[in-house]
């Protein structure tokens, strides 16, 4: 028996089809985000050589670290994944829970793991 | 792409026969599977955060990932830098096979999907190398000065230094570090690699969660790699030009661009802060 429910998915995938011109300009992109992440990533690497951990400077460089990883991310999830170019009720669907549950759950590890630090601290000091 | 979407009246569009996101099913339940993928990396990493945060010391990335394979020197997380730039190397030919996929030319997407998959391979292989060196341990091993602090024992020719694995400070040298050394192989806390038990770098938090963590992304990365040469046959084979359109590609495509995201994360956290 044949599918009679995926009419429209086949126009869907068919859709997304594309000729030689739009390649070159989206070849074009891809490239271009290629060297924005090779960019941020050198960046990283020389920052990360010439500050070492245990210095004051250190704080400014592990949080820009963090910063210039989400950037990254973006880039990827955006532009290489594609979520960019689809709907954008879908792109909602798929990042508004994961962002925040994700901010929720690294607020409750921080909270909860400083209070236990703390509280090794003081009965260590008992 | 749906970049260029036709206006079509609500009524057609959430009639049913499709998906009112104009996607197709098999595409949108990838993206669903990758969510629920990235909130198990999530809290595998909240989890490591929340470890290494009960702890004020805790092994520096730098000072314990220090070696290149083939070589005897010192080589600061270079050849992670490496591996990093392999995978986002191969994530980017991935891209390029899809986008040879949306023009129909085969041997594009054979091209670009092949070299995805040496990419794959190389990183594999060298996270099993450095898995196989974290256990061996590094070149002398390590003493274990209290339960809080570890010192790698390095040695030039006869010049021997005591580096703290959780600060990068030199913490004796020449003489002083050799009788500290001494005294350590007496009391027996002297040791290599790491173990069921316990390890040369510091707590042994450190090494469960480093063979935890990689080894869940290598094994994504591994099976990756087989799903990518399975779609590679299938496209050999000509099955996508007989369907018309090379959306399957996409889909794996997909899971390998996670696959390289989650491994941004686990760079970041695990071994640059």
């Amino acid at each position: 028996m044949e599918r009679d429910d995926l009419h429209l998915d086949e126009a869907y995938s068919r859709a997304a089809n594309h000729d030689e011109a739009h390649g070159v300009a989206i070849r074009k992109k891809i490239w271009m985000v290629t060297a924005i992440l090779t960019a941020i990533t050198i960046l990283e690497v020389g920052l990360g050589i010439m500050i070492k951990q245990g210095t004051d400077l250190w704080p400014v460089v592990k949080w820009s670290f963090i910063l210039l990883t989400g950037v990254k991310a973006a880039y990827i999830v955006l532009v290489f994944m594609h979520l960019g170019d689809e709907k954008k009720s879908f792109k909602y669907v798929i990042l508004v829970p994961y962002i925040l549950f994700i901010l929720y759950l690294i607020f409750i590890c921080v909270q909860e793991s400083s209070y236990i630090n703390e509280m090794f601290e003081y009965f260590n000091k008992m | 792409m749906a970049a260029h979407a036709e206006q079509v009246d609500n009524k057609t569009l959430w009639g049913g026969n499709g998906s009112p996101f104009r996607i197709s099913y098999g595409k949108q339940m990838m993206w669903i599977f990758l969510v629920s993928d990235a909130l198990t990396f999530g809290g595998l990493l909240t989890g490591y955060g929340y470890a290494r945060h009960t702890h004020d010391a805790w092994p520096i990335g730098e000072q314990v990932f220090r070696s290149l394979p083939f070589t005897n020197g010192d080589f600061p997380l270079i050849y992670v830098a490496l591996m990093t730039f392999i995978l986002i190397v191969s994530s980017v030919t991935m891209v390029l096979a899809v986008e040879a996929g949306h023009r129909m030319d085969k041997k594009g997407v054979t091209k670009w999907l092949l070299l995805t998959v040496v990419g794959g391979a190389f990183f594999v292989g060298s996270q099993a190398w450095e898995w196989s060196h974290f256990i061996h341990g590094s070149h002398d091993g390590a003493v274990m000065i209290s339960e809080t602090e570890t010192a790698r024992i390095v040695h030039h020719g006869e010049e021997y230094k005591l580096q703290s694995y959780q600060t990068g400070k030199v913490l004796a040298e020449g003489d002083a570090a050799l009788a500290q050394i001494r005294e350590a192989k007496e009391e027996g806390r002297v040791m290599q690699g790491a173990n069921l038990t316990e390890n040369e770098y510091g707590h042994t938090h450190y090494a469960n969660f480093f063979f935890f963590i990689t080894g869940f992304h290598g094994f994504h990365v591994f099976s990756g790699v087989i799903i990518n040469l399975i779609i590679l046959l299938q496209v050999v084979r000509g099955a996508y030009d007989k369907r018309g359109h090379f959306e399957m590609v996409e889909k794996v495509g997909l899971y390998w661009h996670f696959v390289d995201l989650v491994w941004v994360f686990v760079f970041t956290f695990f071994y640059l802060v």
